[in-house]
């Protein structure tokens, strides 16, 4: 992975808690501490212009809480989010404005993301407007057009409401409201989770066109390995809060590294009915709100032993660019 | 109609001509239109489809828990070889619990949160199996222990809202196994479950319908949890079986072009880079089922015989799709005949 050129998008030791403390009187009464879930914990990446990074991991593991910590919608507790180099730390609301007209969001849920009294057309011309790009109703709608062709629907849809449309035409619909303000950055989170298999693989080609015509760059967040794998160019597996694995993703998925993610691909159901009966690993992720100490994974790795259960590793090269977070694979006890 | 030819046992189950209808103020709508499968004893049939196929809708018609408007307006479902789709409610329910095992996609609709999960296990095991209190809270127990709950004694007296969503799901299925079910109707037990849970859970359904011998019907939307479970698979598309089969006829030598376009859109590792195999347009409305193949709209080997004429199943290689491609050539018409199939 030779990135000369800098990256579009850097994240730096990005943390972020959440404080989950009983209410203030019950706290005194019954002298509970403040407790704080680290849904983030010293996330760092960076994604070069016109590739796709995935964030992987489970329920819990902190991977939507990195996206919009990216876009903005919370603010970081500790690090930095920099694109195209600017730190948006050292910028006002004013500076950050233009800069957030070229990142956009893509959620899960193609239902609760759409305002259902809204006709498609305002929903789609809302970017226009809010950050006054086109001027006049009719170039507008001229654009929204274009936008409605450019992800496989047709002009006259902008009349309809979201209750019109099927799942995966709504999340047609999130697209084109994100590409209106032409952004160069996505972030979408869990993009087709809520699909139908046959819709998933219209809207992932659909993403991966888009990509290629628009030079796109995507920060991609999903569950499933396989549409991860499908999409990236580079993936960082996350595991309560942190990045345990980073790596080209051919590598990733041809040869993985640290344990939890030895353990993700070891359940990917087996479609060429290999027969190979999968051993399923046991245990699950713990409470993020009192993680265990030294590395997080350690109760449930086959590797553990007393210096995991002490000390946190850190992401360390482990050879052909992956970085593995792990102090067996360190120290040569696993390949 | 000989439904299950690998069964060389007497079925278990048996779903005839199954038809469920909604009536609503635009007319009926036919949601599940003329399905017939069969189970063996100690079988494991994956029904797969998306949403809106009837999957789910096929499963509540065995259960009997149809909600209305929806009803089952043609067909027989025999279990043991006597019809349990006419019973009254009371006659279906004792059936259900003692027979009939149920898992459903959220663990905590399926449990009574103001009961300790104890009490609900030995509430179900003294309905349908003659013990004492005393007994049947130890029969729970092993239950708990068996669907691999740690520390069960302690468990056992915890409210459903103290289990984590896996451990919650093993509790369901401790339930779904508590009188001793010869069939288990799972409808998608483990898509609200991360990847790693998911593992665990089909793991152990399979462990104990093993050790039980107990058939499942397992209604899912993913391919993979077929792949590692099922012994068949029936393929739903707009209320109907488009094709049934083995396992491996089903995944690997797919016949019907909706199934073969399903398995080329299913992202694999490894594949990097290359465009998904796309089914285009999407799933018709109930209420717009096209003439003919319901899927010939969408399907890339149409001919005039689809847009008129609705396919049956034909057998073809090892399973049997209901696609005219198949009734083309003179072998697959002959098998038509003999398997009495049309």
């Amino acid at each position: 992975m030779a990135e000369r050129a800098p990256p579009l998008v850097e994240v730096r030791d990005l943390a972020r808690g959440f404080d989950v403390s009983r209410p203030w009187l019950s706290r005194v009464i019954e002298r509970l501490p403040l407790q704080v879930l680290r849904a983030v914990d010293g996330v760092s990446f960076a994604i070069a212009r016109g590739r796709t990074f995935s964030l992987v991991g489970e329920l819990g593991s902190g991977k939507s809480t990195v996206a919009r910590l990216i876009v903005g919608l919370y603010a970081p507790t500790r690090g930095t989010v920099a694109f195209d180099g600017s730190d948006f730390g050292t910028l006002s609301r004013a500076q950050q404005r233009p800069m957030r007209r070229r990142m956009q969001m893509i959620f899960q849920d193609p239902y609760a993301s759409l305002n259902p009294r809204w006709r498609v057309g305002a929903i789609i011309a809302e970017p226009l407007r809010a950050h006054r790009l086109v001027a006049g109703r009719r170039a507008r709608r001229r654009r929204v057009d274009a936008l409605l062709l450019q992800v496989g629907l047709a002009p006259p849809d902008a009349d309809k409401y979201p209750h019109e449309f099927s799942g995966g035409q709504r999340q047609r619909i999130s697209i084109a409201r994100a590409l209106a303000s032409q952004p160069e950055f996505l972030i979408c989170d869990e993009p087709t989770s809520a699909l139908d298999v046959s819709v998933q693989a219209q809207i992932l080609n659909l993403m991966k066109d888009l990509q290629r015509q628009l030079g796109l760059t995507y920060l991609f967040i999903s569950h499933n390995l396989a549409v991860v794998s499908h999409m990236s160019d580079e993936v960082g597996v996350m595991y309560l809060g942190r990045i345990v694995e980073h790596a080209p993703a051919a590598r990733l998925f041809a040869r993985p590294r640290h344990p939890y993610t030895r353990l993700l691909l070891d359940t990917v159901p087996d479609l060429s009915l290999s027969g190979i009966e999968r051993v399923p690993v046991a245990g699950e992720m713990p409470n993020p709100i009192d993680p265990p100490p030294g590395c997080a994974f350690h109760p449930r790795c086959p590797h553990a032993d007393a210096r995991c259960r002490q000390e946190r590793p850190e992401l360390r090269p482990a050879g052909d660019g992956t970085l593995a977070a792990c102090h067996a694979v360190a120290e040569g006890r696993i390949s | 109609m000989t439904t299950n030819p690998d069964a060389n046992r007497a079925p278990l189950l048996q779903v005839e001509r199954l038809r469920v209808e909604f009536a609503t103020r635009r007319g009926r709508l036919v949601a599940v239109d003329d399905v017939s499968f069969a189970l063996a004893p100690g079988e494991v049939l994956g029904v797969v489809g998306e949403s809106g196929a009837g999957k789910s809708l096929t499963g509540a018609a065995i259960i009997g828990l149809l909600e209305p408007p929806g009803h089952i307006a043609a067909g027989r479902i025999l279990l043991d070889g006597k019809r349990i789709d006419d019973l009254p409610p009371e006659a279906l329910r004792r059936i259900r619990g003692a027979k009939i095992g149920a898992v459903f996609q959220d663990p905590l609709t399926s449990l009574n949160p103001l009961y300790t999960v104890g009490r609900q296990l030995t509430e179900t095991i003294e309905t349908h199996l003659d013990l004492t209190r005393a007994q049947a809270r130890a029969r729970a127990l092993e239950l708990l222990r068996e669907v691999g709950i740690p520390a069960a004694e302690r468990r056992i007296d915890h409210y459903p809202h103290q289990f984590s969503g896996g451990m919650r799901q093993r509790v369901v299925i401790a339930l779904a196994l508590c009188a001793n079910p010869r069939l288990i109707v799972a409808d998608e037990p483990t898509t609200a479950l991360d990847v790693s849970i998911q593992a665990q859970i089909i793991a152990l359904l399979k462990r104990l319908c093993r050790i039980h011998d107990t058939a499942v019907m397992l209604i899912t939307h993913d391919m993979g949890v077929i792949a590692e479970t099922a012994d068949r698979v029936a393929v739903m598309y707009a209320g109907r079986i488009v094709e049934i089969g083995g396992v491996a006829d089903v995944i690997l030598r797919p016949r019907h072009p909706y199934t073969i376009g399903l398995m080329g859109s299913i992202p694999r590792i490894g594949q990097t880079g290359a465009r998904l195999a796309q089914i285009e347009g999407s799933m018709p409305r109930l209420t717009e089922i096209p003439r003919g193949c319901a899927f010939n709209p969408r399907c890339p080997q149409v001919f005039e015989r689809c847009r008129s004429e609705r396919p049956e199943l034909l057998a073809v290689g090892g399973s049997r799709a209901a696609c005219w491609l198949h009734a083309a050539s003179p072998a697959a018409a002959r098998n038509e005949i003999g398997a009495g199939g049309g």
